[in-house]
Formats: structure tokens, sequence, C-alpha cells
């Protein structure tokens, strides 16, 4: 029995290589889809060398929906796992004065994410089976005034995840949220992260993988991100208001 | 941050950076002061500079591999572990290698490394066909033995000082199994020892265990070990029905320095009589599988940090055949005398090697490592002389602590490099604390 595909969505992302690299250690063959996915060529090359999976490389911008059909079309293979890990996280004050670079990071958070994964929801729904992984972050849980803008738009992408599940409870397909905290990324490059609270990408790879094997809806990478965010979501608004976190 | 070698000596304030890509790359060369860094594995300060220090190990794909000659294409960041771990299940081992798998791809082109085969097989650079450098202005040329030969030849042992070392091809070596036909033959004194490696020019394999506290008739006692790579047909037959499986090794991880009062030579005495001993008994033909031969530390991770607070200087020189045995006998005596003997002492055969700037030429290396200490500074002091004037010259890898007109006093060769950075404009860009306070 060959092993099922799984399309990663966002593959030059830190976490989608990672993730890339997990799913192909264990056999499967992987489908890389970025913009630009001509550039992971060392990619495919490198994951394939070292796991002996067939990989192949898929032109995908998630802000083009007219795109999509063709898209899942030339996949070959309907993928059995999609993984989203495809995310902007801009500049918050950048974002407060321009209305352009605010609407992109809401719309690489939440539209695009969430509309490529409709679009494979559909054909995994009629197929009858498959898994959709969103990832989505800690930050959605509650609007601080650091990060609201990309906060907010990955409070609609978990909304988003979390209503697909409900529908596609009775289909045969899973979805799983994902929420990582802080995770050393390009993304975060340069920031000052605290350790304690701070995965890796391959952590992130783990938990998916893991997510996936027990049927999990939501998952957070590192479990004490759950209580954090519990004891940040019961704090009154109007005392949160007045707090720098 | 702070940051050193693997003797954790020097320390220094480093700026350091994470480039993404050659993009990113080509910024931080343009601002000039760089000097690139893989596994931190060379143990002195060749990979550190103040000024910015590059983080090579996002740079760490395998790009191509053919079967057929056994030659791997790789970024410069990529682990020599993980080429290990993906290769050799396919019956491929890296043809020649350092004491250390964790070393990166790049690292290993910038200090030339050579392995328990030098004598036979030559450096790690006898095996690369061509490596991807980037250059002051940005550009990333390939280099090889017919194409920017002079590149090529001064990137090689350079210490990454010619360029930023991008992706390589080199070839692997075809291997029937992950078994080692080890023989260990324990020697009495330095002549013994010498002798013993002579008798087995022809082994692929050898290096001596040096017992360096052991004076007088015992001066250069050893325990010398010679390997093989085992035929299938050489396994039991257990063994054969899956040649490249290998039992997992413990790992142990020093989690702490080790108080320097445990750190007299009393211990060393201790260790180092131990150690022969038990070589002695086990002396004879055994097998033993590819990561207890070569990386017999690597199973004790961060053992860097025995030597306590203030780490280590590792003394590593070369001499030449004819002068080696009266050079051996007066490091070790000097290392006798000072009652300061290492816990490690490796005493290898090289074979002849012409190189721009490489390490190796043919004759004799001795290994030494010495906790920092005022006292020690003054035996590493005398050691230089000595090899000096037995016609020696030193491992640019483990050095930290060398001052300037030591290294070009042994080693003309430092000269011509130096002013053929100058001349390229090169000095000013890439830089390290080492290449400094060598004056490269």
């Amino acid at each position: 029995m060959t092993a099922e595909p799984v399309l990663i969505i966002g593959g030059r992302s830190d976490i989608g290589r990672a993730v890339a690299h997990r799913f192909a250690a264990a056999g499967h063959p992987i489908q890389l889809a970025a913009r630009g996915a001509a550039g992971l060529a060392p990619d495919k090359a490198d994951i394939e060398l070292r796991h002996d999976v067939a990989v192949t490389l898929h032109e995908l911008d998630v802000l083009a929906p007219e795109s999509f059909d063709g898209f899942i079309d030339g996949l070959g293979d309907l993928p059995g796992v999609a993984i989203c890990a495809v995310g902007v996280l801009g500049e918050q004050a950048v974002c407060e004065r321009d209305h352009g670079a605010a609407a992109l990071v809401m719309r690489s958070n939440y539209e695009g994410p969430a509309a490529i994964l409709a679009a494979l929801a559909n054909r995994f729904e009629a197929r009858g089976s498959g898994a959709l992984v969103g990832i989505s972050s800690v930050a959605g849980e509650r609007g601080r005034a650091a990060n609201y803008i990309y906060g907010s738009a990955k409070a609609g992408f978990t909304a988003f995840l979390s209503g697909l599940r409900n529908r596609l409870a009775r289909k045969g397909v899973h979805v799983v949220t994902v929420l990582p905290g802080f995770v050393a990324t390009r993304m975060t490059d340069g920031m000052d992260l605290p350790k304690r609270l701070t995965a890796t990408p391959e952590a992130v790879a783990t938990a998916v993988e893991a997510a996936l094997r027990r049927r999990r809806d939501v998952v957070y990478v590192k479990p004490v991100w759950a209580l954090v965010m519990m004891a940040i979501r019961t704090i009154p608004e109007g005392i949160f208001k007045g707090m720098r976190i | 941050m702070i940051l050193s070698g693997w003797g954790r000596f020097p320390r220094q304030d480093c700026r350091v950076t994470r480039p993404r890509g050659e993009a990113g790359l080509k910024d931080l060369v343009a601002a000039g002061g760089l000097i690139a860094r893989g596994n931190g594995r060379a143990y002195g300060d060749s990979a550190l500079s103040r000024r910015n220090t590059v983080d090579m190990r996002g740079f760490n794909r395998l790009l191509a591999f053919d079967p057929e000659s056994g030659r791997l294409t790789a970024e410069a960041g990529v682990l020599l572990q993980d080429v290990i771990s993906v290769f050799l299940p396919r019956g491929w081992f890296p043809a020649v290698t350092p004491g250390t798998k964790y070393v990166t791809l790049g690292g290993m082109i910038a200090a030339d490394v050579h392995g328990k085969n030098h004598h036979k097989d030559g450096s790690f650079g006898a095996f690369v066909d061509w490596i991807d450098v980037m250059g002051r202005d940005g550009e990333v040329r390939r280099c090889s033995r017919d194409r920017e030969a002079e590149l090529f030849g001064w990137t090689l042992g350079g210490m990454g000082l010619t360029g930023v070392i991008l992706r390589a091809a080199f070839r692997l070596r075809p291997v029937d199994s992950a078994w080692i036909r080890q023989t260990a033959i324990p020697t009495a004194n330095l002549a013994e020892t010498m002798k013993c490696f002579s008798d087995h020019r022809t082994a692929t394999y050898a290096v001596a265990w040096v017992d360096c506290l052991a004076g007088g008739g015992g001066l250069g006692r050893s325990l010398v070990l010679l390997g093989e790579h085992a035929r299938r047909e050489e396994l039991p037959a257990k063994k054969r029905q899956a040649p490249y499986a290998v039992p997992a090794r413990r790992r142990l991880s020093l989690p702490f320095e080790v108080p320097d009062f445990l750190l007299n030579s009393l211990t060393l005495r201790a260790f180092n009589t131990f150690y022969y001993h038990r070589g002695r008994q086990g002396a004879g033909e055994r097998l033993v599988d590819w990561d207890s031969f070569f990386y017999p530390l690597d199973s004790l991770l961060g053992w860097n940090r025995i030597y306590g607070r203030r780490g280590f200087a590792q003394f590593q020189c070369v001499l030449p055949l004819e002068r080696s045995q009266a050079g051996l006998s007066a490091l070790l005596e000097a290392t006798s005398r000072a009652g300061r003997g290492s816990f490690l002492a490796v005493l290898k055969r090289l074979g002849r090697q012409e190189s721009r700037i490489s390490f190796p030429m043919e004759g004799y290396t001795l290994a030494l490592d010495f906790p920092i200490s005022p006292g020690a500074q003054r035996l590493l002091a005398e050691l230089d002389r000595i090899a000096i004037d037995h016609g020696g010259r030193f491992y640019l890898a483990k050095d930290g602590r060398m001052p300037a007109q030591t290294l070009h006093r042994a080693d003309p060769r430092a000269e011509i490099f130096r002013a053929r950075r100058e001349g390229l404009g090169l000095a000013e860009v890439f830089a390290s604390a080492q290449s400094e306070r060598l004056r490269l």
C-alpha cells in the first residue's frame, strides 16, 4: 500500500518545511505549494534525498481563488491530508496607518488560507475522506494592542476551521486547528522570545502529526499555552484594556 | 551574544546573524567584517567575529546524489551526521571524516579536515569536486581543480577567509556494512608506536591514543587502533542480515562544568592509565560499529565541559617525517614534565599532501588539549617552539591562542595567503577573530 500524498500549502515557510519533512519521513509523497514554487527545487531535492519519497511542486497564490480549481486538478492525486501554513505577521504599527498593509495581513492570514481550505474541503467531502489542518495562532484568542490586526485575522481563521469541522464532522473529513504560540521562524527572527514559551518548527510538525493520529480537533503546540490563554481570555475587558500585554 | 568555539576559549561578544537564502547573505557580505560559522566545532576563534558571525546552519539542504559515483551535492550547513544517517543505509560513507560527526560541510572544507586515513586517502579536499563560494562582491563563483583553481586551492583549508562557502559536491565511498574491523595494538614507547604505524601503512584507518603522562622509558606508549570497513561476508550471520544497522549508542551528556579541583594531574594520570590498560585488555581484533570507531567522543555530548569553566586549548601540529621522532619525543617530554597531560592525546601518521594553505603534510600529527591556565599557556608556548624547531606547522581549526609570529615563523604559506587576501580586497570583508589575531 502506498501512503497518501500530503499537501503543504505555504511550502516555503519554516513550519511548512518542517511538516513536509515529518510526513516524508513517514513515507508520504509530498506536494509543496507556494508562490514561486519553482524556487523550491532545492527543498524538493532535499526531501527526496533524505526520505526517498516523491515531491512535486505546485504554483499557488492563496489570494487568487480563481486559480484554485486548476491548482487542485494539477495536483494529480488528491492529497489525503492538506496542511495550510500560510501566514504573514506584518508590523502592527505600520498596519495601523497603512490600510493596504493591514489588508494584506488580514487577507494572508484569514481570507487566503480559509479560501483554499474551503476549496479542498469540497473535494474531500465529495470523496468522503481526508484531513485538513490549519495552522492558526494563539494570537486569535484575544485581541491585544500589540498585534490585533494579525490576531483578528487568525481569530477569523480559527472560527472558520471550527465551523468547517462542524460541517464536515459527519462527512468523514477531519479538521484540525493548530495553535502555536511563539515559534522560532523567519517570521519571528530578531524578536526576543521567552524560551519556555517558544516552540521550534519541528515541534509544530510533531504536534500536527500527533493531532492527526489521535484525531484531535484543536491543539496547542506547547501545552503551557492552553493555560496562558485561558488566563488571558478570562481577564475582564475592563481590566484587560488597561493592561499592557 | 557571547560565543566561543568548541574549546570554550576564547569567548567573545559577537553579533550573530542567520541569513535566509542567498539574497540575505549577499546583504551581509556587502556590510563586511563577517565570518561564516557552521556548527561551532572549531576549537578556538576560527568562527568568531565581533562584527558579524554568520550562522550558516539554515543552508542545510541535500541537493543531488549520483548513485553511480557516490557524488553528493549539498549546501554548506549540512551536518556530517545527516549525510551519514541518510547515505550509510544506502551503502555510502564519507571518504574522509574528522573525529566528530557534528561538523558542517562548509566547516569541513574550510578546515580541509583529515581523518584516520590521511596516510592513504588524503584530506577531505581530495574528495571535493567543486565549491560554490560567495565573494566580496556578492557573486557566487563555482571553483574546482580546473576552473578558478586558485580560489579552489585557497578555499580548501582557508578557514572561510576567501568567501562564504555556499555549497559543494563531494564524493562518498561505497561501504559494504556499517562495521569496522578494528585491531588494537598496545605499544610500549614512542619508537614502537611509530614502527607500528609504518608496519601498518596499508591499513585504511590508523590512529594512536597516547598516554601522554607516561615518561621515561614509557614515553609515547600508546594504543594503536587500526580499522578496515568490514565486508559483508566478514560479518557474523546475524549482522549480515542487516549490515547497515548498528545498535543505538547511549548518549550521555555532561550537563555542567567539571569543577576545576577535579582537574589535576592525579585525575589525568588515572584517566590515561585506565584508558591505556583497558585498551591493552581489549587488544586484538574485533568488530566495532562506525559510530564508536570514528566518533568515540560524540557519545558524550558536551564533553568540552570536562575542562571546566575556563575552557581548554588544543594543540595540534604536524611534523615532517624525518624529524617526527625527535620532535614527538620533545613534545611528549615537555608535556609529561609539566605534569599537564591531557585527557586526549591523539597521534596520527599523515600522508603526502601539497596544498596552498591546508594543514596536512607528510609526517606525524599530535593533538593534545589542556585546560586553560597560566601554566598551560607557558607549556603551549614551549610546545609551539618545539614544533617550529622541528619544522612543524599548526592546525588552525584547533587554534585559539597562538601569536601571529608563531604561525608566520612556522608556515611561510601564511604570509602568501595574507598578501593574497589583501590584494584581492578580501581581508576587510571576510575576517574572524583568528584571522585578525594571526594577521591572515
